[in-house]
């Protein structure tokens, strides 16, 4: 579904979008959609590769010589390339080497790993598209998933509780944390008219010195005080592992399908999540229509933070047993790309964030062969091609469909 | 659009071309894994750094250079390392490496050390050693540095190398491995004032009060320790001792404004290899020995012996100390090097005692 499609009828006071007539040109253009996401992930791999050919070393010494035996370039370019992506196959979805073991984290490691890096995408992806369909654009992942981390992390380490309890309580204190931080930029926006990506990034700084600062409180760090650590969480308080405890994959998974699926609800049948719409489609309409506007801002970024907080419970519950300065690693950022890519449509950014927990996983078996940094390289090249689908359709002579694809890329959310 | 495709074709040949000559191809064979058989039995050592990358000029850079000499000294020894993008990556990059069946699997930074103890434990007939946090099995060595004792000798120098009597300390985080050198440098002046009957002062750090103190809250804010060393040299500090990485940088160049009247100690490596534009400046540098350390460790797995234990970087095994003086040999007294000489051997008998609470144990 496109978002330009579904916010038009959103705006013309029509939750469920009509069937009939609509129904061939929205099927249309929804599989120019999903072909212009593929075509852009091509077309990124493509350069990639190039990029991978460039940095490899046996490539440029060979193209040293390129007019008297071009063929040595070719095929040392040919190795870096296929090795590099191998490599991030095997990472990401199946290794024949481990797989000959006969084991079962063998078989399932590398998908494991996919699993594990998506679920934090998907629960960051959720929230800034879900602020993203109410008008507001939430760079403030990263202060809401540390908030989330640290306070899901202090019941973990201090609370002491039976064993399906704690779990519960640590995940029932992340989504405080997150929705106060988050909660707190939407209830400026509402009464000041602060803007939220200015008070999102700042609180971001706010909430990692924040962080740093209790890393250096006895009680909260680790003992014996020599390094920027917590206390780990107490097993009680982890979330299960569904494959055995050789593989990373854990119920935060499953939080964030939920999460997902809960996310669907709203903007699809709640009145909550049609007045959020509403608000994101044209708030001036919205208020003639009886709408309050601030209490839209305030509710959606307590969501928004909810869903970070959820991001955060699985980071410090899921995979690190403890926080150290860097426990949003980058997911408050990554997940406004997974939004972008996911057309801040719950079911896009669930697959939005399988590709990227699939590139992130077997981005580090690739950097064997090519610099780690060239997999965000390739991710950034993906988002960029979406942001700008003119140009995928010009690379491969496609045929503008309507407005589709990428036009509210194209022109911004908050614009 | 044919143009698109025509800029992407043109872009794509220029990057390779660019690089293209018109020589002849070397003649050893590129399949050449097979190689000449060796004697000797190869190993593989692997590391697993800790964010910041390869190139970080300090903790990482540090210690991959330790493997790199040992594999140059002995080709048997093969390196590679893994980054880590973020503390998530810690685990399943040490699992990588694990898998990959590497002789030895060396994690760079104590944040790791709850991971490495975890997949130690796992997998017990691996062994690895970890770099700042202490062993915490029979498979795991580690590795790590009293730099406080180095820190002390900056501080004695700095005390006896002052004009105005004022000498400056700053951190990047108030973290144990940052204070330490503090407390070492705070250590030093104190006993030098204690010998010689002096009142030379340091700002920025008092060792009986390790919560106060000047921080820069980053390790790689230039700006931000130019700014801090000016204020110190305001108030008439004219040697300054940061310990903050990259921001550390900003008191090289705040002595370069005041054309040599302020000068610098650097701190982890030698200043004048890691920044050599300040050189000038650096009197001498508080080293941690990290590329010594896991170059030895190095050795010692390529000659078959897995140590384990801790390993603590002193005075006496080079694990701290003083770089060379470098441009600033001529302008050190004689008298001072000699106590400085008195004052290590000291610190290694035992006869000065170091009270840093940071000290690994």
């Amino acid at each position: 579904m496109t978002q330009a499609t579904s916010e038009a009828a959103a705006a013309a006071s029509e939750p469920v979008p009509p069937a009939g007539e609509h129904e061939p040109p929205r099927r249309a253009s929804a599989w120019n959609t999903i072909l212009v996401t593929l075509l852009a992930f091509v077309t990124a791999m493509a350069i990639g590769a190039v990029l991978i050919a460039i940095s490899d070393q046996a490539t440029r010494s060979a193209a040293s010589y390129f007019f008297s035996w071009p063929w040595d370039t070719f095929t040392n370019a040919g190795h870096a390339i296929a090795n590099a992506y191998t490599a991030l196959f095997e990472g990401a979805i199946f290794n024949p080497t481990t797989a000959a073991n006969g084991t079962l984290a063998g078989y399932l490691g590398p998908i494991s790993e996919t699993l594990t890096n998506a679920t934090p995408l998907i629960l960051g992806g959720l929230s800034v598209g879900l602020a993203f369909r109410a008008g507001l654009f939430n760079i403030g992942g990263q202060g809401q998933i540390i908030m989330g981390a640290v306070f899901a992390g202090y019941v973990g380490f201090h609370w002491h509780m039976p064993a399906g309890l704690h779990v519960l309580a640590g995940i029932a204190a992340g989504m405080l944390g997150g929705a106060l931080w988050g909660g707190l930029s939407g209830w400026l926006k509402a009464h000041t008219g602060a803007h939220e990506v200015i008070t999102t990034i700042m609180l971001n700084y706010i909430a990692y010195s924040l962080l740093a600062y209790l890393l250096s409180v006895k009680g909260f760090q680790a003992p014996p005080y020599g390094q920027a650590i917590s206390n780990p969480v107490e097993p009680n308080a982890m979330l299960f592992p569904l494959f055995g405890s050789s593989m990373r994959v854990n119920a935060g998974l499953f939080i964030a399908l939920i999460a997902a699926a809960a996310v669907w609800w709203l903007l699809k049948y709640s009145t909550l999540g049609f007045r959020l719409r509403a608000v994101g489609a044209n708030q001036f309409a919205a208020r003639t229509a009886g709408m309050s506007v601030e209490r839209s801002y305030t509710t959606v970024m307590v969501l928004a933070g909810l869903l970070c907080g959820l991001a955060g419970v699985t980071q410090i519950l899921g995979v690190n047993t403890q926080i150290t300065n860097d426990i949003d690693a980058g997911i408050g950022f990554d997940a406004i790309t997974v939004a972008l890519l996911g057309r801040a449509n719950p079911v896009g950014i669930v697959f939005a964030g399988l590709l990227f927990g699939a590139l992130h996983a077997g981005g580090s078996q690739m950097q064997t062969y090519t610099p780690i940094d060239l997999v965000q390289v390739i991710q950034s090249l993906i988002v960029l091609f979406i942001a700008a689908p003119a140009v995928i359709r010009a690379i491969f002579r496609m045929k503008a469909s309507g407005a589709g694809v990428g036009a509210e890329l194209a022109k911004g959310w908050n614009g | 659009m044919r143009h698109a495709k025509k800029i992407a074709a043109v872009v794509g040949a220029a990057a390779l071309l660019a690089a293209a000559g018109c020589g002849k191809p070397a003649t050893n064979g590129n399949n050449g894994n097979g190689g000449t058989p060796s004697a000797a039995k190869q190993v593989t050592a692997c590391m697993v750094l800790d964010t910041g990358g390869v190139d970080d000029h300090s903790f990482n850079q540090g210690s991959w250079a330790g493997l790199q000499a040992a594999a140059k000294d002995n080709p048997n020894i093969k390196p590679s390392y893994v980054s880590s993008n973020s503390q998530n990556d810690y685990t399943p990059n040490l699992t990588t490496e694990t898998n990959k069946g590497c002789d030895t699997v060396i994690a760079v930074g104590g944040l790791m050390g709850t991971a490495v103890a975890k997949i130690a434990k796992a997998n017990p007939n691996q062994h690895y050693a970890e770099i700042d946090a202490p062993s915490s099995g029979s498979n795991v060595y580690g590795l790590q540095y009293n730099t406080a004792q180095g820190a002390f000798l900056g501080g004695y120098l700095a005390a006896g190398m002052t004009k105005t009597g004022k000498v400056a300390t700053f951190g990047g985080l108030n973290i144990p491995p940052v204070t330490i050198y503090m407390d070492g440098f705070w250590e030093g002046v104190q006993y030098y004032n204690q010998k010689n009957h002096k009142n030379v002062k340091v700002l920025g750090w008092n060792e009986q009060n390790q919560k106060a103190g000047t921080f820069a809250n980053s390790f790689t804010d230039l700006n931000k320790g130019k700014q801090i060393s000016q204020a110190f040299i305001q108030q008439g500090a004219d040697i300054i001792f940061p310990v903050a990485g990259g921001t550390g940088l900003g008191a090289g160049a705040a002595a370069q404004a005041s054309n040599g009247h302020v000068n610098v100690i650097w701190v982890d490596t030698d200043g004048c290899t890691s920044a050599p534009q300040y050189c000038k400046y650096f009197i001498t540098s508080v080293t941690k020995g990290l590329t010594t350390s896991v170059k030895q460790y190095a050795d010692k797995v390529a000659a078959g012996t897995f140590p384990s234990g801790n390993y603590i970087g002193t005075l006496a095994n080079g694990g701290t100390g003083l770089a060379p003086f470098h441009q600033w040999d001529s302008k050190v007294p004689s008298a001072l090097k000699s106590q400085l000489d008195q004052i290590k051997s000291d610190i290694m008998s035992g006869k000065i005692k170091i009270t840093s609470p940071s000290q690994p144990k």
